[in-house]
């Protein structure tokens, strides 16, 4: 005990000193050293919002440099035509953030409704665009640019020097970085990473994904626009060439060299490019007899050799050497989520010739049932019989042909996913969608996802802890439930299949569903794990659990459910209690092939 | 602006256009097939002028020496490859595809360089070499991360855009050329002179297509491209290697990004980064295409050439602001009408 707590002491008198030693670099340092810094420092910022943005959510834009442009000429503008006042910059930084999230939004509001590739393209051409504006535009300067930017001041002193901005970078990049780690340590970050899990995964937990690429792209565009607006008065003065495509590009190399996926891959991103930039404009081109930009030529071959070699950067490769710090214990006082009001008894689900067609095919064809409140349905039917198309139009994840579905009497077809999930509707997939990288405890948490209500600015403040236990403390519930708890912080990735099932079960249930869709959970499992699950879900129904079960396996639903509806080539071909199913002549014929008609 | 004024810009905008309708056609088919997005077709334009240039000077062209170097890369690949699989075989095969097979491009191109040859002979071999570029540059690059996400594969393409820059002012050096017209013809039309030039551009872009549409619907192979388009798996399952359909691919778009620079020569002065921004034009028109249909991609390329010859007159300082932002309403309109539940998970 003592020599742990000891080893404690030191390892903080040990971070204090780095702390101190770090703080005294900017007045000692040579000014080499310190525009470099700067410059780490302003890039950080920017590759920072790309982290979040490409390594996170899974969209990227190459277009970055030209919101730092937007931040930098604004304040550029601003200060050097309208009279100058003392706090006048900070006022400007504001004008140049709503200008930038004015843009940011209407660029995200085009592109990010469709096809991840959409974005890119856009923000390639919008970078574009705004080069040349800048260039063209008398006003602006044109190519020349702008120059007598005042330096800013805080607290009515002027930074003019360049080793007292350097502060100012750092303590707003520290900050930022601050921010965006808590951000992914919450609720809106489970969901941002849950992006990346497929959008319609992350929409059956609540998520308008929609909407949250967009706020998250707007934040990436923020982001620069700090930077930008850094830049202006670090250098006093602005020219298009730094806010062009190519240092769009440069950005996200950065976010992509350093390791996307974590938010000090920004940093180690930003240095090892700045650095390895110096280093190479000034030996190649001595080595190739021309002058030019060459760095470019080892860059991309460094890109190519890194995407190839490993995805995620030089970060995950340097945090092997710094110790990982065990899980935080979870809050068992924390107080429970509400719990919804069980339904009334009767039926709580109604499918009423519910149609689907693909092209000319058929996949379900007016299909009608119930699911009555309380009670395990199961969804029959040989393979192709339009079964998980079925539970895909009930969870909304399909858009239906003709025909309607109404659940606790509201009518919910043709209503988005997150949508029909936030009326108590939770599901599993036949294809196991977790977040391999995430936590077990992690993936359950974001099952509760419409249980909380922090959003961005709660998140990356940390004014969201006390919400966030309450979500742990579910999270854990749910997994102890289904007998996972001696796995809670193990990546979901490296269970075996069965139990990555049991997961999925943990965070459909971690939503309080009134509904629970479970979409073939038996497929793949071993003998013991199916009974394993049959306990489970018995367990659920006597606790008052409605569940829909789609299922090809007939010894699994036998035993288990109380009805049965048989699908074959997406009509209804029976329905009724296990017995009666298992006698019917008709579906013994789907499932084995005419041998009824042999007997005559 | 009266009649001849606007038939002048008209002509210089189709002329334009066609060049760019190639461009589109390459970076649909690259998509299509590969899912790549062909951020360096504009690289492949700028060499193809410049070694046209080069040959016309009577020197060996820079892309003699990176091709000969991606040759050798190319063959140390692949045997390193095949010593840890320890699969010999199917090596001595691969070495002459990707490796004798360049070398002796780039060997006939650097001793045909000095005799000056007649024009068309210098465009073959220029089309030549550069079209040896693209297999070597998909498998190098690309083939090694085919199953990966398109963002990844879009990274990949910028990265390799930028070494192409690096490497195109390497050997060919920050001045730009010019190559001769390959015809100082024109005709009288009514009031409006039409050059001979811009109906040989027309000519030969519209020669590329047909040659292209007999190709994809005549050709065993043409069809496994296709084939692989619809679907990948399914098209592996049926035989079609989909590192063949991807060189195919490569080889395809640098021959129209090669053929493209050739015709752009002679109509604006080509530096070792012009390429960029004349790629993007096709880019726009193939996304008016939605990176799927030929002739939209085509089509659009065309509105994209018209709207920058009738910008330059009346904004030409907003030329490229123009055309750029053209993207965004196009974007807005495909959103609109594209359904939105169709992202792949990772």
């Amino acid at each position: 005990m003592t020599t742990s707590r000891s080893s404690l002491a030191l390892r903080g008198a040990a971070l204090c000193a780095v702390v101190a030693a770090l703080v005294a670099v900017p007045l000692f340092a040579p000014p080499f050293w310190i525009t470099l810094l700067n410059y780490i420092g302003l890039y950080s910022i920017v590759a920072l919002g790309l982290v979040l943005l490409t390594g996170v959510a899974g969209q990227t834009s190459f277009g970055q440099a030209a919101f730092v442009g937007i931040g930098a000429y604004v304040t550029a503008y601003l200060s050097t035509h309208v009279e100058t006042l003392s706090w006048l910059p900070w006022l400007n930084l504001v004008v140049g953030l709503a200008l930038t999230a004015l843009i940011a939004l209407a660029l995200g509001f085009i592109t990010l409704r469709m096809r991840g590739h959409y974005l890119p393209l856009a923000t390639i051409a919008w970078g574009i665009s705004l080069y040349y504006l800048f260039g063209n535009l008398e006003f602006l300067g044109g190519h020349t640019g702008m120059t007598g930017i005042p330096a800013l001041s805080v607290a009515g002193f002027e930074l003019r020097n360049e080793r007292y901005f350097c502060y100012l970078i750092w303590v707003i990049a520290l900050s930022a970085l601050w921010m965006a780690h808590n951000l992914l340590d919450s609720r809106p970050g489970r969901a941002i990473r849950a992006l990346r899990g497929g959008l319609d995964m992350a929409e059956a937990f609540g998520v308008n994904t929609g909407r949250l690429k967009i706020v998250v792209f707007v934040y990436a565009a923020l982001l620069a626009c700090v930077s930008g607006w850094l830049y202006a008065h670090l250098q006093r003065f602005v020219n298009p060439t730094p806010f062009g495509l190519n240092q769009g590009i440069e950005y996200l190399f950065m976010a992509v060299v350093g390791g996307a996926g974590s938010v000090w891959g920004a940093v180690v991103g930003a240095a090892l490019v700045t650095l390895l930039k110096t280093q190479l404009q000034d030996w190649l081109p001595s080595l190739l007899g021309r002058s030019g930009n060459f760095e470019v030529i080892v860059f991309g071959i460094l890109i190519i050799l890194l995407l190839q070699r490993t995805r995620d950067g030089v970060w995950p490769w340097l945090a092997r050497l710094v110790p990982s710090r065990a899980p935080p214990p979870l809050r068992s006082a924390a107080k429970p989520f509400l719990a919804r009001a069980g339904p009334p008894p009767g039926p709580l689900l109604v499918v009423e010739a519910a149609r689907k067609e693909f092209g000319g095919l058929v996949a379900v064809n007016d299909l009608s049932f119930e699911i009555r409140s309380g009670e395990i349905l199961g969804l029959i039917g040989p393979n192709g019989a339009g079964k998980s198309t079925m539970f895909n139009l009930i969870g909304g994840a399909l858009p239906m042909t003709r025909g309607a579905i109404a659940f606790d009497g509201k009518r919910i077809a043709g209503q988005d996913p997150y949508v029909i999930a936030g009326l108590g509707v939770a599901r599993t997939f036949q294809h196991v969608r977790l977040l391999p990288e995430m936590s077990v405890l992690d993936n359950v948490a974001f099952g509760a996802y419409l249980r909380g209500s922090a959003g961005f600015v709660r998140a990356a403040l940390r004014l969201d802890r006390r919400e966030e236990a309450r979500a742990m403390r579910e999270a854990a519930l749910q997994i102890g439930r289904v007998g996972l708890a001696a796995h809670l912080h193990a990546p979901a990735g490296s269970l075996p299949l069965g139990q990555q099932r049991l997961v999925e079960i943990a965070r459909a249930l971690a939503a309080d569903p009134r509904l629970l869709l479970l979409d073939e959970p038996a497929a793949g499992l071993r003998y013991a794990e199916k009974q394993e699950l049959t306990a489970l879900l018995r367990t659920l129904k006597r606790e008052g659990m409605t569940i829909l079960l789609v299922e090809h396996d007939m010894d699994f639903v036998m035993g288990l459910t109380d009805r049965l509806v048989v699908m074959d080539f997406g009509e209804k071909l029976a329905e009724g209690l296990p017995v009666e199913i298992q006698e019917n002549p008709l579906v013994r014929e789907a499932y084995l092939g005419g041998v009824v008609e042999e007997k005559a | 602006m009266d009649l001849t004024i606007t038939a002048l810009l008209a002509q210089d905008g189709i002329t334009n256009g066609a060049i760019y309708a190639l461009l589109a056609l390459a970076i649909v088919l690259v998509f299509a097939v590969t899912r790549v997005i062909f951020v360096p077709a504009g690289e492949f334009v700028a060499y193809g002028a410049l070694t046209l240039a080069a040959l016309q000077l009577g020197k060996p062209p820079g892309t003699v020496g990176l091709l000969a170097g991606l040759a050798l890369a190319t063959g140390i690949t692949e045997v390193w490859v095949a010593a840890r699989r320890r699969a010999w075989r199917d090596l001595p095969r691969r070495l002459g595809l990707y490796v004798a097979a360049p070398l002796s491009i780039a060997g006939i191109v650097y001793a045909a360089a000095p005799l000056k040859l007649a024009l068309p002979a210098q465009v073959i071999l220029a089309v030549a070499i550069v079209t040896a570029l693209g297999p070597l540059l998909y498998r190098l690059a690309y083939q090694p991360l085919a199953e990966a996400s398109v963002l990844v594969l879009l990274i990949v393409s910028v990265a390799v855009h930028f070494v192409m820059l690096g490497l195109g002012l390497w050997f060919f050096g920050a001045e730009g050329s010019r190559t001769p017209a390959f015809t100082n013809a024109s005709f009288q039309v009514g009031d409006v002179n039409v050059s001979g030039q811009s109906l040989l551009v027309l000519l030969f872009s519209l020669l590329l297509i047909g040659a292209l549409y007999l190709f994809f619907d005549r050709t065993l192979y043409g069809k496994a491209l296709r084939a692989t388009a619809l679907n990948r798996v399914g098209a592996r399952l049926v035989g079609v290697s989909p590192n063949l359909a991807g060189s195919l691919t490569f080889t395809l778009a640098a021959l129209l990004g090669a053929f493209s620079g050739v015709l752009i020569g002679p109509i604006t002065t080509i530096y070792y980064d012009s390429g960029f921004l004349v790629s993007l034009k096709g880019f726009v028109g193939a996304i008016i295409g939605g990176l799927a249909s030929y002739p939209l991609a085509a089509a659009g390329s065309l509105l994209v050439g018209l709207l920058e010859s009738f910008s330059s007159f009346w904004a030409s300082a907003f030329k490229e602001v123009i055309v750029f932002t053209l993207i965004i309403p196009v974007l807005l309109w495909r959103s609109l009408t594209a359904h939105h539940h169709d992202d792949e998970p990772e």
